[in-house]
């Protein structure tokens, strides 16, 4: 497969990779504040999208993010067992797993995607993950292998 | 196209030492929909919400973005200032640029830089808002618990005190639960039923209150404020409204071979009987499994000895539908198996026991009257050796990994009672550690310690032979002096751990609430709402919740009701209106939905379908508004992209994560 040389590259401007982060409304988008309210920094380039639920993430977001030109996915709900309607970070952990291996499969690396599970007390867990897979799409660079899928406006 | 308003938060310095909130506004100004934009000091404020109100009114904004705070802190003020000026609360969302932006970033070009993302993506979702209104449902101003036991009880005659009307469900014959099979109760030392027994009484006599004992609830369904309940009424096969409690029957019963479960199987029991002699109701159950008549179709004793003619052996059980505005579980506890716990030879000494056998042992009421005696040889023990966490705080996966909690109490009590009673008698406690926080508690340890010279060895006891001698031999090990104890005992007495009540898993799939590894009911927030389940109208009363002594269970009772009346207080219930709702025409009607949904909120009716070129009657998803709780789970499930969430919507996600990776 041919690697594209995106425009950034072109322009010879500083990359900075674009994380998007889903968060369950009731523990990880809390942890998120949390870790604000601490004051554990972690890199700008993790933008949050607040959802009732890690259940709610439909794969097709994901798909969009990638296809938009993000580096990086991460969905953050509650641990197993405490998700506030029960059962749906058990889905969202099978939806994941399934789509994480397709998106491995057309090039999007698995170190690219992430589930994670962040409670609300967990403020240095939440601000520590960012910094990690932050640091882990750095290391991998710009996601340029989905070229072919990505639009271009 | 939405007229919205951008409004940017100094938070003080809060955010504008970091953010450049005028490049905020400025940048704001550009986004499509976006008419009019402005920063504030403080938006929170009273002067800043009338900024926000007046912009509403002036410029007619059909959209707002606060870009301020954590929605989680204010996203209810705003919301409620905007729906003030006339505008659907709904069409306002916040833009978390404080806890997410300038409180983690020191440089300003990048926090900056975040927020403007952070708005855009926010401008770019209302843009896509609709206006929503929460709908109503009304409220069955009665509630439902379910067991008997003081947690119960208790919950209800609150209820029941402020007016509302409150049913009790207990499973066995009698109300009083596991507090009725005790002798004396810590740290006071009075007797359980001394204080147990009014309480009983009051319940039974109170005119808001109804019990059903010998039954089951069968049945849930519904939503909060608006249960209904299907209860099985076991058949007693006595007649409640004739039946005086004389007694006369379990008297004169032939059948005498059932082991009494009140007494933990110590005793014999009539196959006619009542628990204990203070049931509540005072009225006898037929055993039908031990009693000759069903089991052989002669006998009939009880019927002709009855003065009341209240027997009645074709009676069945009835299932009665009820409605309740909400429901508490209060199923409490039950002492775990030792079946895997040989090596204390539970199995195979009459002489060790559990302490719920010895509560009942040393009750007067109890199989030896109150008289302290091996069940083995009837004599009384001279030395007795208490073991305490049988089964808790266990590594391994024989036991419960939590403390019991009630058991060095029990025991200290245990231990002090005979000592005070039998004074010649020798009493040694194994510990792992005594845990008394609460109130008089640690003094209380301290008097068996003190002044009954109860002897506590911390440490663990490996094994109980049984001697031909009929002695036990218990080897320890006193892991301060460091070294083996032998001890030849008479009588050993087990702490058992507590579990929770085997029908409570049962329990709790009916009322979708949730429960935890160890079977316990979930609370919904473990530190700020712990007397509620995380299902809206479930309350959680007593040691179903998690281990607790009298004391924790009767305030904890008292919370739980206080939390049910003032859900039954209300008239009508606001609901969420960011729910699911399925696209008719899309929707093929093959339940991915309703398999997902945690609430059983999902239906399928046959509905006329209208479309281009389509008009016809199909099977469809509807979804309960009152019961849905919105998180989503069937719009993913959806093969068809039928279903969507309001507030929360595909396209509102998927333009947030277009305005993030622009
Ligand atoms: C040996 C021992 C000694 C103790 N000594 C003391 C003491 O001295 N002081 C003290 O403060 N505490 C003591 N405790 C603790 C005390 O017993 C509990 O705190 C108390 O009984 C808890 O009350 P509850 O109502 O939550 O549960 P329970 O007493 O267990 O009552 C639960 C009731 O619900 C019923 N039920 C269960 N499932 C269902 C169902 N599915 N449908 C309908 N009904 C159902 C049960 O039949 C029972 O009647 C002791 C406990 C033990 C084991
Ligand atoms: S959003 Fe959740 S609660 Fe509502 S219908 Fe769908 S699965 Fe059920
Ligand atoms: S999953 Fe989708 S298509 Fe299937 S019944 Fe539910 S809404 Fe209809
Ligand atoms: S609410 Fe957090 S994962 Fe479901």
């Amino acid at each position: 497969m041919q690697i594209e040389k995106t425009a950034h590259a072109a322009e010879n401007k500083e990359w900075k990779p674009m994380i998007v982060a889903f968060c369950c409304n009731w523990c990880s988008y809390a942890g998120a504040d949390l870790a604000g309210s601490s004051r554990l920094s972690y890199p700008a380039d993790v933008k949050i999208i607040r959802v009732p639920c890690s259940c709610r993430v439909n794969p097709m977001f994901i798909l969009r993010a990638f296809e938009r030109g993000a580096d990086g996915v991460i969905i953050c709900g509650c641990h197993p067992g405490d998700c506030h309607y029960t059962t749906g970070n058990y889905y969202t952990r099978r939806r994941m797993a399934l789509l994480f291996s397709m998106l491995d499969f057309i090039g999007v690396e698995n170190g690219r995607t992430r589930v994670e599970w962040v409670s609300a007390a967990e403020g240095a867990k939440f601000s520590a993950t960012m910094n990690e897979f932050t640091a882990k799409i750095r290391s991998l660079g710009e996601n340029v292998r989905l070229g072919d899928l990505r639009c271009r406006n | 196209m939405q007229r919205i308003g951008v409004f940017v938060c100094h938070c003080g310095s809060n955010i504008a030492a970091t953010v450049d909130v005028k490049r905020v506004v400025e940048c704001a100004r550009l986004e499509p929909g976006v008419v009019f934009a402005e920063d504030y000091q403080y938006m929170c404020s009273e002067a800043g919400q009338m900024k926000i109100a007046d912009a509403i009114k002036r410029e007619g904004l059909t959209g707002v973005v606060v870009c301020s705070c954590s929605p989680r802190m204010h996203e209810a003020t705003f919301r409620k200032c905007a729906e003030g000026a006339g505008l659907n609360p709904y069409m306002l969302e916040i833009a978390n640029i404080r806890e997410q932006c300038s409180w983690i970033h020191k440089d300003m070009e990048t926090a900056t830089e975040k927020a403007v993302v952070l708005m855009r993506a926010a401008v770019a979702k209302v843009n896509l808002n609709v206006p929503l209104k929460s709908g109503e449902s009304r409220v069955t101003k009665r509630a439902l618990v379910i067991g008997g036991g003081i947690a119960g009880i208790q919950t209800a005659l609150d209820i029941a005190e402020a007016g509302y009307e409150v049913d009790i469900v207990e499973k066995t014959p009698s109300i009083g639960g596991r507090m009725a099979q005790l002798d004396k109760t810590f740290p006071t030392l009075d007797c359980s039923a001394c204080i147990l027994t009014p309480k009983m009484v009051e319940a039974a006599a109170h005119e808001k209150i109804r019990i059903f004992t010998y039954s089951e609830v069968e049945k849930v369904t519904g939503f909060v404020g608006d249960f209904t309940v299907d209860i099985r009424k076991k058949a007693r096969s006595v007649d409640i409204d004739k039946c005086t409690g004389c007694g006369v029957c379990q008297e004169k019963c032939p059948s005498k071979t059932a082991k009494s479960e009140f007494n933990r199987g110590l005793s014999k029991r009539s196959a006619i009987y009542t628990p204990f002699a203070q049931a509540v109701p005072n009225v006898p159950v037929i055993d039908r499994e031990h009693c000759i008549k069903f089991k052989t179709g002669k006998c009939g004793v009880c019927s002709k000895v009855c003065p009341a003619g209240a027997i009645d052996y074709e009676m069945r059980d009835e299932i009665i539908t009820e409605k309740y505005g909400a429901i508490v579980a209060a199923t409490g506890f039950d002492m775990i198996s030792l079946d895997k716990y040989d090596e204390y030879a539970y199995k195979k000494s009459p002489d060790v026991i559990t302490s719920l056998e010895l509560e009942r042992i040393m009750n007067a009421a109890g199989p030896t009257g109150g008289h302290l005696e091996r069940l083995s040889d009837g004599k009384p023990p001279k030395n007795i050796v208490f073991i305490q966490c049988v089964g808790s705080r266990c590594a391994d996966k024989r036991g419960k990994s939590y403390c019991s909690k009630i058991c060095c109490m029990y025991t200290a009590k245990h231990a002090m009672l005979i000592r005070d009673k039998y004074p010649d008698t020798n009493v040694t406690v194994f510990y792992i550690d005594v845990r008394t926080p609460g109130k008089n508690f640690d003094e209380f340890y301290r008097r068996a310690v003190e002044e009954y010279h109860v002897n506590y060895i911390k440490g663990q006891v490996g094994k109980v032979l049984p001697q031909p001698d009929g002695t036990l031999l218990v080897q320890g090990a006193d892991i301060i002096d460091g070294r083996q104890v032998l001890i030849n005992a008479d009588m050993v007495v087990l702490a058992a751990a507590i579990e929770p009540d085997p029908t409570a898993r049962k329990l709790a799939t009916m009322l979708t609430a949730s429960i935890d590894t160890n079977g316990f009911l979930t609370e919904a927030h473990p530190k700020l709402r712990p007397v509620e389940s995380p299902t809206a109208g479930i309350f959680l009363s007593g040691v179903c919740q998690g281990p607790k002594d009298i004391p924790e269970t009767v305030s904890q009772a008292g919370a739980a009701a206080v939390k049910v009346i003032g859900l039954l207080s209300k008239d009508k219930l606001l609901t969420n209106p960011c729910t699911a709702k399925a696209d008719e025409l899309m929707c093929n009607g093959c339940s991915a939905c309703a398999n997902v949904c945690p609430y059983g909120a999902i239906s399928y009716e046959d509905r006329e379908v209208r479309g281009i070129g389509v008009r016809e009657v199909r099977r469809v998803a509807v979804v309960n508004g009152a019961l849905c709780q919105g998180c989503g789970a069937c719009t993913v499930a959806c093969p068809s992209g039928a279903m969507d969430l309001f507030g929360f919507s595909n396209r509102q996600i998927t333009a947030e994560v277009d305005a993030i990776c622009r």
